[in-house]
């Protein structure tokens, strides 16, 4: 079992459903990091996915973007990100941290190392954003082997028989793609969503996670009720961008409560 | 000997190209390829391409013996295939309208592309205004400084140009953005990629619209000389000109194909975008997988190059195939010698090349020196420099 198995099991058995933020490492300085996912977690995130920063973040809309190019301003890359895990590790060991990025930088220390690295800083999970299951069948083996989740991403336009090919290599949970468009565009078609989901749920029992475009507590609620889990990235990134450093804690947490609440 | 054969059906050319991209971007490939293969030996569709690549494009572009040049330079000959005589005045055009019959084939009724140096939006604007297509261009903000008459161009033949101001804003920036644009529209959109990267199916068919170029190349060379060239230079910046030239001599081993990158300040400042000669590490960017110019945390690199055209910190998957199964040759360009180049062809032959163009040219030259009078060089002269006047000016110190 996993922490992220774990977790879900942990919810369903209270009828409740998982709140998965999203923040870049590094985001707005990496000496932050570790404190903003202690607050999210106090404030009631079940699981964090922090984003590797990269370059050149094709999948990404705007705010992540600049998310990203913040971060690589203060030259953080996976190095510091494993580092980042590892500390919130010391106070946390039960809340999931799925790592959310691009094959580059994975790639640039070579698959083998980074499933080393992952495991000694006790990640859970990773979604690679550009790594379609044809291509990085090796890379979830060897996560497989360190009982590190891959999780993957299924679109609107994504079709049944790539649905199974993709459940055959996922676990942990599988990230449902609310929209057809890059992270924080526009808004969510929630019907058009909870036929699809409906479709994937009875190809699998791994438990369904939607994201891209939930941009508030409302839609948080509706996502909440046709899907095991809610990520919420772009709103959280806008707050951090919107904050400075004496009330970015504050406003994330008081952001997570009403999302928490929304989604209860 | 096997005939060359890449790449296999889902886009590789050994280790490098395939499909990286994210799975909301899959099923549009998918559709693209289907629809690829279908109209790529299509009768109807080849007769309406060769149709508008004579009457719109201008094609057979002429091969031309640059023999002032070539006496002044000393050693082999140096032929020049006249991709600047094309209409828009580089190779790009060649496939631009190949995609946007595509496209039209395909019932997309707008077009977006990425541009550096602006030649591909130029080509992409041109033959959308023919077909009556919406065409938004993605081009980096620092490029659209360098290149103000291309994006006039552009406006003119009804584009809109949507300035990138997001990373270096250069190629690498625009292409994001048109892939951001792509996912965003993918029922009523065509992404028509300029360059041979990309994921599958872009580089293969890039390569495809382009070897135009070298057929033409084949039968020319046959009927001026009666025989092949013994080297065939062409600059390299994603590498769509070089693949065009290059690919119907793959299996002609007796001609050496050598492809020109740029070196920029030199290769040893690290400003330069020539990841092929600089040995940089393999890695994945803009959905496939080849050599890429990136730090130790696997971050692109800025590059740096005189010319827009050749600024991308990648090359197309095919090149780094051709590099490493040792059938291409690699070198690099610096700034200077690619400036001098382009001067020296000005004055002797009354031809103004591009910057990217000038690489090859300077190459040539280079390489002429050490072969005989009796051999034979074949320049992709992949495209005019008129868009380079403003910037070979103001290296010069003169106001326009």
């Amino acid at each position: 079992m996993s922490r992220i198995t774990d977790t879900f099991q942990a919810l369903k058995e209270k009828n409740k459903k998982a709140l998965i933020p999203y923040i870049t490492a590094g985001d707005p300085h990496p000496d932050l990091t570790e404190s903003m996912l202690h607050a999210l977690v106090d404030a009631g995130a079940d699981m964090i996915e922090l984003g590797i920063p990269f370059s050149d973040p094709m999948a990404d809309g705007p705010t992540i973007q600049r998310a990203s190019e913040r971060a690589l301003a203060h030259h953080v890359g996976l190095s510091h990100v494993f580092k980042m895990v590892k500390a919130f590790r010391e106070k946390n060991n039960k809340t999931p941290i799925i790592l959310m990025g691009y094959a580059n930088p994975i790639e640039a220390i070579s698959a083998e190392t980074f499933v080393v690295r992952a495991k000694a800083s006790d990640v859970d999970g990773i979604i690679t954003v550009d790594y379609p299951p044809e291509e990085c069948k090796q890379f979830t083996k060897l996560l497989k082997e360190k009982n590190i989740d891959s999780i993957f991403l299924l679109s609107p336009t994504t079709e049944l028989d790539r649905v199974k090919l993709i459940i055959e290599q996922a676990s942990g949970f599988l990230y449902y793609v609310s929209l057809k468009g890059v992270t924080g565009a526009a808004n969510i078609d929630i019907e058009q969503v909870k036929s699809k989901v409906g479709i994937i749920r009875e190809l699998t029992k791994l438990p369904i996670g939607v994201g891209f475009g939930v941009k508030d507590a409302t839609t948080a609620k509706e996502v909440a009720k046709i899907s095991d889990a809610v990520v919420v990235g772009s709103r959280m990134v806008q707050e951090i961008e919107n904050s400075n450093k004496d009330n970015l804690i504050h406003n994330i947490s008081k952001l997570m409560k009403e999302l928490r609440e929304a989604v209860n | 000997m096997q005939p060359y054969d890449m790449p296999d059906e889902k886009g590789h050319f050994g280790q490098f190209g395939g499909i990286f991209v994210a799975e909301t971007l899959i099923e549009a490939l998918d559709e693209l390829r289907v629809m690829y293969e279908k109209y790529r030996h299509d009768p109807d569709f080849l007769t309406e391409l060769q149709y508008d690549l004579k009457h719109f494009v201008g094609r057979p572009s002429p091969i031309y013996h640059a023999k002032r040049w070539s006496d002044r330079v000393g050693g082999a000959q140096i032929y020049l295939k006249r991709e600047d005589l094309n209409h828009t005045g580089a190779h790009k055009v060649n496939n631009t309208v190949g995609q946007a019959l595509l496209a039209k084939r395909m019932g997309k009724p707008r077009i977006i592309a990425e541009t550096g140096a602006g030649q591909h939006g130029v080509a992409t604007a041109t033959i959308s205004a023919r077909l009556g297509l919406e065409c938004v261009v993605y081009m980096g903000a620092e490029d659209v400084k360098r290149q103000a008459p291309n994006v006039y161009r552009m406006k003119l033949l009804g584009a809109t140009v949507v300035p990138v101001e997001s990373g270096s804003k250069t190629l690498k920036d625009a292409l994001n953005e048109a892939m951001r644009d792509w996912v965003t529209n993918i029922s009523t959109t065509f992404y028509i990629i300029g360059t041979v990267a990309g994921p599958h199916p872009y580089p293969m068919m890039v390569r495809d619209f382009n070897s135009v170029v070298g057929v033409e190349c084949k039968m020319q060379m046959n009927e001026m000389l009666g025989r092949q060239p013994d080297a065939v230079v062409a600059c390299v910046g994603g590498g769509s000109n070089a693949m065009g030239i290059f690919y119907p001599y793959i299996d002609l081993r007796e001609v050496r194909l050598i492809g020109v990158e740029a070196a920029g300040h030199g290769i040893e400042t690290g400003k330069h975008a020539a990841p092929l000669t600089a040995n940089s590490p393999i890695g994945v960017l803009h959905g496939n997988r080849t050599y890429l110019m990136q730090n130790e945390e696997g971050q692109i690199i800025e590059t740096h190059s005189i010319s827009a055209g050749l600024d991308y910190p990648g090359v197309g998957p095919e090149h780094a195939w051709l590099k490493d199964i040792k059938r291409a040759e690699y070198v690099a360009v610096t700034d200077t010698d690619a400036l001098d180049a382009f001067h020296s062809l000005c004055l002797t032959e009354g031809i103004i090349p591009a910057l990217e163009t000038s690489h090859a040219l300077a190459y040539a030259e280079k390489l002429a020196k050490t072969m005989k009078p009796d051999q034979v060089i074949l320049v992709n002269l992949s495209g005019r420099g008129d868009k380079d006047i403003n910037t070979v000016a103001k290296i010069s110190n003169i106001n326009l």
